[in-house]
């Protein structure tokens, strides 16, 4: 009874949707009609990233609600959310996740490290930023993003 | 046979399968405003399919007809076990051979095809997903036939349509200790079939503790498109059939059109309320571990053997 007394205070807690944002949606996006299935895939990210993409899908920033929703399979997945450097170790597995994933499919990639290697760049374990590994369709820069550009991004692919 | 009777097949094949989506979707909303979520709008589980329709199709390397066959048999069950189950009408065609054994079987049989595909990927999720979903469905699909055998019992026949316009007639079975037993057993059976909380989690990301959506992991495209509408369809179904059990005013028992329309409203009004007290219940309750599933189902057994014996012994039909 704690729980529903707490549920009727608290009450609704996600943010107003802020105004549609900016920009085109990228081409093959527009067939994906309002549901986006995304699948993040951390390529040798510090995890700032991770918390930043958790946080775009708890109650206050509620991606959910434009249609975009974390699955457990790339096999499910339109978007790869890519995060971090993508290191020595995990170029092999980032391509074969992008290759199991059904067309038409986009590649996200979250991050100051996954556009230009950031922080990390030369690093011995690094192979490249996630558009030397597999084609990037939409980039958020930021380091870490915040959870609006996070969402922001998705709102473009969901068109919603 | 009328038309009335396959007016009323066709409308429970539609509902089910139309509707299906749009109750995941209200349970989703409902949810979701409990966590203080805005929510993606009932319609998105029809959003999800669409596009899914529209995707490239892949079968992973080295999977054979189990795999490929499987999204098509579990619809195709549940379409058939939704013609059958008395969701509108109890006067159908049909109505003579909705035996409550055809009805599981046929559930099963949509279980069993699955199991087989997760097998058949020959991944370690999908052989873990279909073991466990096994072992769940092995302590379920009893549950459900003696749950259902203890309402038969003072009807004398294990003809759904019977057992429903029976209890419609007579509603004081259902306030029997042998009612009440059997609703909460086949709640909890309906429960661990349609792979909801506290037996699994339908939105859960962790492969490790998976048991339906480890064995779906590898479908893509319009496969997946199926096997989440044959999944979504089943979890209409058997709350429809746990409301035309127990709830079973408003189902159409005659052969005349008038009382169609208003079981249709009525059906969907139980199974949106049934939904949402789901979907509210499942805000309270985490997940159970898996060693505990067993003692769950064992429970519910014992309670639908409690709801056989008494309402053999206190009604005294034998």
């Amino acid at each position: 009874m704690g729980l529903l007394r707490k549920i009727r205070a608290t009450g609704r807690v996600a943010e107003p949707a802020p105004p549609r944002p900016e920009g085109d949606a990228p081409e093959r996006a527009r067939e994906l009609g309002g549901s986006v299935q995304v699948r993040c895939v951390d390529a040798g990210s510090c995890n700032g990233c991770e918390i930043e993409i958790a946080a775009a899908f708890n109650p206050v920033y509620d991606a959910e609600r434009y249609g975009a929703r974390l699955v457990a399979s790339p096999r499910h997945a339109d978007v790869a959310l890519v995060t971090g450097p993508v290191t020595r170790n995990m170029a092999e597995p980032l391509r074969r996740t992008v290759a199991a994933m059904s067309e038409p499919r986009l590649v996200v990639a979250v991050g100051d490290c996954a556009i230009n290697c950031g922080e990390f760049a030369g690093g011995y374990g690094v192979e490249g930023a996630v558009s030397d590994v597999v084609p990037v369709d939409l980039a958020v820069p930021g380091c870490p993003p915040e959870p609006e550009a996070i969402v922001a991004a998705l709102r473009r692919v969901t068109g919603r | 046979m009328s038309a009335v009777g396959y007016a009323a097949v066709a409308g429970q094949v539609v509902v089910v399968g139309a509707g299906a989506p749009l109750l995941t979707g209200w349970m989703r909303q409902v949810r979701a405003r409990l966590e203080g979520r805005a929510g993606a709008g009932v319609l998105q589980p029809w959003r999800d399919a669409r596009k899914l329709l529209h995707k490239e199709p892949i079968t992973p390397a080295g999977t054979g007809p189990a795999f490929r066959a499987a999204p098509a048999l579990l619809v195709a069950t549940t379409v058939v076990a939704a013609a059958l189950v008395p969701l509108l009408s109890t006067d159908t065609p049909v109505s003579s051979h909705a035996d409550l054994i055809v009805v599981v079987a046929l559930i099963a049989l949509g279980t069993f095809a699955l199991a087989l595909a997760g097998l058949d990927t020959g991944t370690a999720f999908g052989g873990m997903g279909a073991s466990r979903e096994m072992t769940v469905a092995a302590l379920v699909e009893p549950t459900i036939l003696l749950s259902v055998f203890a309402l038969s019992i003072p009807t004398g026949t294990t003809n759904i349509p019977a057992i429903v316009s029976g209890a419609a007639h007579e509603p004081g079975r259902l306030a029997s200790p042998a009612g009440l037993l059997a609703t909460a057993a086949l709640a909890v059976a309906v429960l661990a079939e349609t792979g909801r909380i506290p037996v699994d989690n339908p939105s859960t990301h962790l492969e490790l503790t998976m048991i339906h959506e480890a064995m779906v992991l590898e479908y893509a495209g319009p496969d997946l498109a199926l096997v989440e509408l044959g999944a979504q369809m089943r979890l209409t179904l058997l709350l429809g059939l746990l409301s035309s059990l127990f709830v079973p005013w408003g189902i159409a028992t005659g052969g005349s059109w008038a009382p169609l329309p208003v079981a249709l409203v009525l059906f969907g009004a139980k199974v949106a309320v049934l939904g949402a007290v789901l979907a509210a219940a499942e805000v309270f309750w985490a997940k159970v571990r898996l060693f505990r599933v067993p003692e769950l189902l064992a429970g519910s057994f014992l309670l639908a053997l409690l709801a056989v014996a008494a309402s053999y012994f206190l009604n005294g039909a034998s």
